[in-house]
Protein backbone atom coordinates (compact mmCIF):
# COMPACT_ATOMS: atom_id res chain seq x y z
CA UNK A 1 0.00 0.00 0.00
CA UNK A 2 1.13 3.36 -0.99
CA UNK A 3 0.58 4.97 2.33
CA UNK A 4 3.13 2.14 3.81
CA UNK A 5 5.80 3.59 1.97
CA UNK A 6 8.44 6.23 3.49
CA UNK A 7 7.35 10.01 2.24
CA UNK A 8 10.69 10.44 0.03
CA UNK A 9 10.61 6.58 -1.78
CA UNK A 10 11.78 6.87 -5.49
CA UNK A 11 10.43 4.90 -8.21
CA UNK A 12 10.60 4.86 -12.01
CA UNK A 13 10.93 3.08 -15.05
CA UNK A 14 12.21 3.86 -18.18
CA UNK A 15 12.20 2.32 -21.37
CA UNK A 16 15.08 3.71 -24.04
CA UNK A 17 17.33 2.87 -26.62
CA UNK A 18 21.03 4.26 -26.33
CA UNK A 19 21.29 8.02 -26.85
CA UNK A 20 23.29 9.64 -24.48
CA UNK A 21 21.34 12.44 -23.12
CA UNK A 22 18.22 9.30 -22.39
CA UNK A 23 21.29 7.78 -19.93
CA UNK A 24 22.27 11.41 -18.87
CA UNK A 25 18.69 12.53 -18.02
CA UNK A 26 18.09 9.01 -15.83
CA UNK A 27 21.59 9.70 -14.54
CA UNK A 28 20.26 12.86 -13.26
CA UNK A 29 16.84 11.97 -11.91
CA UNK A 30 18.83 9.09 -9.97
CA UNK A 31 20.86 11.41 -8.29
CA UNK A 32 17.98 13.80 -7.33
CA UNK A 33 16.21 11.62 -5.69
CA UNK A 34 19.82 10.07 -3.98
CA UNK A 35 20.03 13.67 -2.89
CA UNK A 36 16.49 13.43 -1.59
CA UNK A 37 16.56 10.26 0.07
CA UNK A 38 19.84 11.37 2.04
CA UNK A 39 22.50 9.50 0.27
CA UNK A 40 25.77 11.06 0.66
CA UNK A 41 28.80 11.58 -2.15
CA UNK A 42 30.38 8.11 -1.97
CA UNK A 43 27.23 6.10 -2.55
CA UNK A 44 26.05 8.91 -5.10
CA UNK A 45 29.42 8.12 -7.21
CA UNK A 46 29.21 4.69 -6.41
CA UNK A 47 25.54 4.20 -8.20
CA UNK A 48 26.07 6.39 -10.94
CA UNK A 49 29.16 4.12 -11.32
CA UNK A 50 27.12 0.46 -11.51
CA UNK A 51 24.49 2.16 -13.37
CA UNK A 52 26.82 3.82 -16.15
CA UNK A 53 28.25 -0.21 -16.27
CA UNK A 54 25.23 -1.83 -16.31
CA UNK A 55 24.09 0.28 -18.87
CA UNK A 56 26.81 -0.01 -21.66
CA UNK A 57 26.73 -3.57 -20.92
CA UNK A 58 23.29 -4.05 -21.76
CA UNK A 59 23.65 -1.68 -25.10
CA UNK A 60 26.72 -3.08 -26.27
CA UNK A 61 27.31 -6.74 -25.02
CA UNK A 62 23.11 -7.50 -24.29
CA UNK A 63 21.36 -5.61 -27.37
CA UNK A 64 24.78 -5.74 -29.64
CA UNK A 65 24.50 -2.57 -30.80
CA UNK A 66 21.05 -2.80 -32.11
CA UNK A 67 19.09 0.66 -32.37
CA UNK A 68 15.86 -1.11 -32.72
CA UNK A 69 16.23 -2.91 -29.15
CA UNK A 70 15.32 -1.19 -25.48
CA UNK A 71 16.78 -1.36 -22.06
CA UNK A 72 14.16 -1.17 -19.93
CA UNK A 73 14.93 0.11 -16.39
CA UNK A 74 13.56 0.17 -12.85
CA UNK A 75 14.48 1.74 -9.87
CA UNK A 76 13.38 1.90 -6.50
CA UNK A 77 15.13 4.29 -4.07
CA UNK A 78 14.09 5.04 -0.37
CA UNK A 79 16.71 6.13 2.35
CA UNK A 80 17.30 2.26 3.67
CA UNK A 81 18.15 0.91 -0.08
CA UNK A 82 18.60 1.17 -3.31
CA UNK A 83 17.13 -1.24 -6.57
CA UNK A 84 17.95 -1.07 -9.69
CA UNK A 85 17.12 -3.55 -12.55
CA UNK A 86 18.45 -3.32 -16.08
CA UNK A 87 17.06 -5.82 -18.61
CA UNK A 88 18.24 -5.86 -22.27
CA UNK A 89 16.27 -7.80 -25.48
CA UNK A 90 19.73 -9.83 -25.93
CA UNK A 91 19.99 -13.91 -25.40
CA UNK A 92 21.75 -13.65 -21.61
CA UNK A 93 24.68 -14.86 -20.90
CA UNK A 94 26.64 -16.27 -18.13
CA UNK A 95 28.48 -14.03 -15.35
CA UNK A 96 30.65 -16.81 -14.36
CA UNK A 97 32.27 -17.24 -17.80
CA UNK A 98 33.89 -13.64 -17.18
CA UNK A 99 37.07 -13.66 -17.19
CA UNK A 100 38.79 -12.43 -13.91
CA UNK A 101 40.52 -9.16 -15.06
CA UNK A 102 42.67 -8.60 -12.17
CA UNK A 103 44.40 -12.10 -12.78
CA UNK A 104 47.81 -11.98 -14.08
CA UNK A 105 46.90 -12.77 -17.45
CA UNK A 106 44.11 -10.58 -18.19
CA UNK A 107 45.46 -7.32 -16.47
CA UNK A 108 46.83 -5.89 -19.77
CA UNK A 109 43.08 -6.67 -21.48
CA UNK A 110 41.39 -3.56 -21.65
CA UNK A 111 37.68 -5.09 -21.43
CA UNK A 112 36.16 -7.14 -18.99
CA UNK A 113 35.83 -4.66 -15.50
CA UNK A 114 32.26 -3.33 -15.55
CA UNK A 115 30.67 -6.02 -13.57
CA UNK A 116 33.97 -6.39 -11.08
CA UNK A 117 33.20 -2.71 -10.52
CA UNK A 118 29.49 -3.26 -10.50
CA UNK A 119 30.10 -5.76 -7.13
CA UNK A 120 32.75 -3.68 -5.98
CA UNK A 121 30.13 -0.75 -5.40
CA UNK A 122 27.15 -2.48 -5.02
CA UNK A 123 25.83 -5.02 -1.96
CA UNK A 124 24.16 -7.18 -4.51
CA UNK A 125 24.44 -7.85 -8.22
CA UNK A 126 22.81 -10.54 -9.71
CA UNK A 127 21.77 -11.34 -13.05
CA UNK A 128 18.65 -13.33 -13.36
CA UNK A 129 18.84 -16.19 -15.83
CA UNK A 130 19.05 -16.44 -18.93
CA UNK A 131 20.95 -13.59 -18.12
CA UNK A 132 19.64 -10.48 -19.95
CA UNK A 133 18.25 -8.37 -16.21
CA UNK A 134 20.62 -7.42 -13.69
CA UNK A 135 19.86 -6.67 -10.45
CA UNK A 136 21.51 -4.64 -8.05
CA UNK A 137 21.24 -3.55 -4.77
CA UNK A 138 22.76 -0.87 -2.60
CA UNK A 139 22.20 -0.98 0.90
CA UNK A 140 22.67 1.70 2.72
CA UNK A 141 23.33 -0.38 6.33
CA UNK A 142 26.07 -2.33 4.64
CA UNK A 143 27.48 0.43 2.34
CA UNK A 144 27.35 3.17 4.73
CA UNK B 1 35.54 24.05 -41.98
CA UNK B 2 34.63 22.86 -38.67
CA UNK B 3 37.63 21.57 -36.90
CA UNK B 4 37.08 17.92 -34.87
CA UNK B 5 36.43 18.39 -31.09
CA UNK B 6 38.87 17.85 -29.08
CA UNK B 7 38.26 16.40 -25.40
CA UNK B 8 42.06 16.99 -24.16
CA UNK B 9 44.20 19.95 -23.61
CA UNK B 10 47.74 19.39 -24.31
CA UNK B 11 50.86 21.31 -23.06
CA UNK B 12 53.82 20.54 -24.51
CA UNK B 13 56.66 21.19 -21.93
CA UNK B 14 60.79 20.50 -21.76
CA UNK B 15 60.76 17.46 -20.03
CA UNK B 16 57.13 15.38 -21.35
CA UNK B 17 53.87 15.88 -22.68
CA UNK B 18 51.66 17.25 -19.91
CA UNK B 19 48.07 16.13 -20.84
CA UNK B 20 44.76 17.21 -18.86
CA UNK B 21 40.79 15.99 -19.74
CA UNK B 22 38.09 19.05 -20.90
CA UNK B 23 35.34 16.72 -19.14
CA UNK B 24 35.43 16.04 -15.62
CA UNK B 25 32.77 12.51 -16.34
CA UNK B 26 34.55 10.13 -18.98
CA UNK B 27 31.69 7.88 -19.14
CA UNK B 28 30.62 8.15 -22.56
CA UNK B 29 31.91 5.72 -24.99
CA UNK B 30 32.09 8.34 -27.75
CA UNK B 31 33.83 10.73 -26.05
CA UNK B 32 36.18 7.64 -24.50
CA UNK B 33 36.65 6.75 -28.04
CA UNK B 34 37.53 10.23 -29.58
CA UNK B 35 40.01 10.80 -25.82
CA UNK B 36 41.74 7.15 -26.63
CA UNK B 37 42.51 8.14 -30.56
CA UNK B 38 43.70 11.52 -29.48
CA UNK B 39 46.16 9.94 -26.70
CA UNK B 40 47.12 7.50 -29.70
CA UNK B 41 48.02 10.38 -32.06
CA UNK B 42 50.45 11.68 -29.23
CA UNK B 43 51.91 8.43 -28.83
CA UNK B 44 52.30 7.76 -32.71
CA UNK B 45 53.57 11.36 -33.04
CA UNK B 46 56.72 11.08 -30.64
CA UNK B 47 59.64 8.78 -30.99
CA UNK B 48 59.94 7.88 -27.90
CA UNK B 49 56.67 9.31 -25.96
CA UNK B 50 57.03 10.88 -22.51
CA UNK B 51 53.60 11.84 -21.67
CA UNK B 52 52.01 12.74 -18.50
CA UNK B 53 48.10 12.61 -17.86
CA UNK B 54 46.71 14.75 -15.14
CA UNK B 55 43.25 13.95 -13.67
CA UNK B 56 42.73 17.25 -12.11
CA UNK B 57 39.11 17.81 -12.12
CA UNK B 58 37.87 14.77 -13.29
CA UNK B 59 34.90 13.57 -11.03
CA UNK B 60 34.03 10.16 -13.28
CA UNK B 61 35.49 7.27 -14.83
CA UNK B 62 33.92 3.91 -16.51
CA UNK B 63 35.67 1.06 -17.31
CA UNK B 64 35.84 1.69 -20.73
CA UNK B 65 38.19 4.84 -19.64
CA UNK B 66 39.95 2.07 -18.14
CA UNK B 67 40.28 -0.27 -21.48
CA UNK B 68 41.57 3.04 -23.09
CA UNK B 69 44.23 3.94 -20.66
CA UNK B 70 45.03 0.33 -21.14
CA UNK B 71 45.75 0.19 -24.82
CA UNK B 72 47.54 3.54 -24.35
CA UNK B 73 50.11 2.02 -21.70
CA UNK B 74 50.95 -0.41 -24.00
CA UNK B 75 51.49 1.82 -27.02
CA UNK B 76 53.62 3.47 -24.85
CA UNK B 77 55.74 0.94 -23.81
CA UNK B 78 55.90 -0.70 -27.61
CA UNK B 79 57.79 2.64 -28.44
CA UNK B 80 60.09 2.39 -25.01
CA UNK B 81 58.35 5.57 -23.75
CA UNK B 82 56.98 6.67 -20.51
CA UNK B 83 53.54 7.62 -19.14
CA UNK B 84 52.99 8.82 -15.59
CA UNK B 85 49.25 9.30 -14.53
CA UNK B 86 48.40 11.97 -11.61
CA UNK B 87 46.38 14.40 -9.24
CA UNK B 88 43.89 11.51 -9.34
CA UNK B 89 41.43 12.50 -6.90
CA UNK B 90 40.87 9.39 -4.26
CA UNK B 91 36.89 8.12 -5.62
CA UNK B 92 38.90 7.93 -9.02
CA UNK B 93 41.86 6.22 -7.49
CA UNK B 94 39.76 3.60 -5.53
CA UNK B 95 38.91 2.41 -9.04
CA UNK B 96 42.63 1.94 -9.61
CA UNK B 97 43.38 0.06 -6.78
CA UNK B 98 39.89 -2.25 -6.98
CA UNK B 99 40.94 -3.41 -10.64
CA UNK B 100 44.57 -3.43 -9.71
CA UNK B 101 45.79 -1.23 -12.54
CA UNK B 102 47.93 0.47 -10.08
CA UNK B 103 49.79 -2.21 -10.73
CA UNK B 104 50.78 -1.51 -14.42
CA UNK B 105 49.64 2.17 -14.60
CA UNK B 106 52.68 4.41 -13.14
CA UNK B 107 50.50 6.55 -10.67
CA UNK B 108 52.08 9.37 -9.19
CA UNK B 109 50.41 11.99 -6.34
CA UNK B 110 50.88 15.37 -8.33
CA UNK B 111 52.71 16.85 -11.43
CA UNK B 112 55.99 17.58 -10.10
CA UNK B 113 56.11 13.76 -8.69
CA UNK B 114 54.85 12.30 -12.16
CA UNK B 115 57.65 14.65 -13.59
CA UNK B 116 60.46 13.77 -11.24
CA UNK B 117 59.68 10.03 -11.79
CA UNK B 118 60.02 10.85 -15.77
CA UNK B 119 63.50 11.95 -14.81
CA UNK B 120 64.71 9.74 -12.72
CA UNK B 121 64.13 6.95 -15.23
CA UNK B 122 67.78 5.84 -16.74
Amino acid sequence: MASDRPASRFERTWHFREQRESIERLQMDVAAALDAAGYGEAAAFAIRLALEEALVNAFRHGNKGDASKRVLVECAIDPASVVIEVQDEGEGFDPGSVPDPTAEENIEIPSGRGIMLMRAYMTSVEYVPPGNRLRIVYERAHKG
Amino acid sequence: MAQPQTYLKVAQDTDCTRVEFGEKHIIDEVVIRAIGNELAKLVDDSPRPRIVISFKGVEHLSSAALGTLITITNRVKAKDGQLRLCEINPQILQIFEITKLNRILRIEKDLAAAKASLASKA
